[in-house]
């Protein structure tokens, strides 16, 4: 029996299931925007991020696999300097939604990590009974030029950390390029080389700290081994991201939001192809997933099981993970379907058509 | 004293009687109200300790445009609402 976390715009859900029999065991939040969730392999705690409608982001916390919640502290910025550099920031000083959570390494009990937007990156060393801001990342100077894109401002929606080495944490920015601190935070340098951004001027377009990664995953047995889903097109980095990339356009479509990585095999990648930039549906109509087996030289497209014939689903940039075994994927759109595979994306199984818009799923 | 009453709609979330405190200025008044539910707090400002855009403060019927200076004077007698603003999906 394995259970997946949803966190959807009306609450978190949590299914059990094996193969691909699947069915919701839990709802919790009822009618709250769950942003993004954590299950925390190191203590089996179950951490949830709220964006409430009214009364902004929220942070909670279960021991008991959702038994019990208790509310935490949630990620907040210090008061906005009102003189020096940054007085004239025209960023906001508030966080409107965590966008990624992950959990520190085995080294470090209670150290989470939250990205935001605006895009601040946040620690807790209490398993999030206090937070603060990583101002080395927020001051440095290039964060003046990131730009939102889809939101109003910039955010962080990936958070790698290495297994072999926790002061190692790899993050990226939307749209800010892949910045990576091998001293816990206390630094940072821009890791985009290779990117290129057909929505910048020619002249710009390599500019590593105004790219638009739309999703980046890391693979557990290989931590070199990066694959990233961009705004224009499919990168992937086999030396820690010093150097990405661009993988041809697979059929149908080059564009997307998320990806998944085996955990056991670095060659292995999943992706969910849209039409274009601005046109964010299935290609004509029909929902596929691509995935490579050899690093991206080559594709294959499966639609086993998924809609063929007027199926609009969006698969955002959470929507898609693969389990421990790297054979169990589930998949989740923006119009409430979640679909499970349990042959590594060959075929598909619908679990609902009828869930909200879903913005992150995790296998636990 | 200024009675400071928080709507069902907050409440939910953090329970908080109603309260009444000592007249001054309606930012030192909404912060002696919240000294009774601190974790209410967050609820009602941002992390800017500005009035959330989606909340809506009254001082007798009246609802208050400024959200960041806060420096109105309330006088003994004054009501004070902190409700949820319209909106959402």
């Amino acid at each position: 029996m394995q259970t997946l976390l949803l966190a959807t715009r009306k609450g978190l859900f949590v299914l059990h299931g094996a193969g691909t029999d699947w069915s919701i065991a839990a709802h919790h939040f009822p009618g709250e925007p769950v942003t993004a969730v954590l299950a925390d392999a190191r203590d089996g705690a179950w951490t949830a991020a709220l964006r409430l409608g009214h009364f902004g982001v929220k942070l909670h916390r279960s021991t008991d696999r959702g038994q019990t919640w208790q509310e935490v502290a949630a990620p907040a910025f210090p008061p906005k300097p009102t003189e020096g550099p940054w007085a004239d920031d025209t960023t906001p000083w508030s966080v409107d939604l965590i966008w990624a959570l992950a959990a520190g390494g085995p080294d470090q009990p209670g150290t989470l990590w939250a990205g935001c937007i605006p895009a601040g990156l946040f620690r807790s060393d209490d398993a999030g009974a206090s937070w603060s801001l990583n101002t080395p990342l927020w001051e440095q100077p290039g964060r003046r030029d990131w730009m939102g894109g889809g939101y109003d401002h910039a955010g962080i929606h990936s958070i790698v950390v290495d297994p072999r080495d926790s002061r190692h944490v790899t993050l990226a920015v939307s749209c800010g390029g892949v910045w990576q601190t091998r001293d816990g935070g206390e630094s940072w340098t821009l890791t985009a080389s290779g990117m290129k951004a057909d929505y910048l001027p020619p002249e710009n377009a390599d500019d590593g700290n105004a790219q638009d990664p739309h999703c980046m995953v890391q693979c557990a047995a290989n931590p070199d081994v990066l694959w990233l889903q961009h705004h224009c097109g499919i990168y992937h980095s086999d030396d820690g991201g010093q150097r990405w990339i661009g993988i041809t356009a697979p059929v149908p479509s080059g564009f997307g939001f998320a990806v998944a990585c085996d955990p056991h095999n670095p060659q292995r990648a999943w992706f969910v192809p849209a039409q274009t930039d601005a046109c964010r549906i299935p290609v004509d109509g029909r929902m596929v997933v691509n995935r490579t087996d050899d690093g991206g030289a080559r594709f294959q497209t499966f639609s086993s099981g998924l809609p063929q014939r007027h199926a609009y689903h969006l698969v955002y940039r959470h929507g898609l993970d693969v389990s421990a075994d790297g054979q169990t994927l589930a998949m989740a759109s923006t119009t409430g379907g979640l679909w499970i595979s349990a042959d590594a994306g060959e075929h598909w199984t619908v679990v609902s058509n009828d869930l909200p818009p879903v913005a992150m799923l995790r296998f636990v | 004293m200024v009675t400071v009453e928080f709507a069902p709609t907050l409440r939910r979330h953090v329970d908080c009687a109603p309260q009444l405190v000592a007249p001054g200025a309606l930012r030192e008044v909404l912060e002696a109200a919240l000294l009774a539910a601190p974790e209410l707090a967050h609820y009602v400002f941002d992390d800017q300790r500005a009035v959330r855009k989606h909340v809506a403060v009254f001082v007798n019927r009246q609802m208050v445009r400024d959200r960041g200076v806060l420096n109105q004077p309330l006088a003994a007698g004054d009501r004070v609402l902190v409700v949820q603003a319209l909106s959402g999906g």
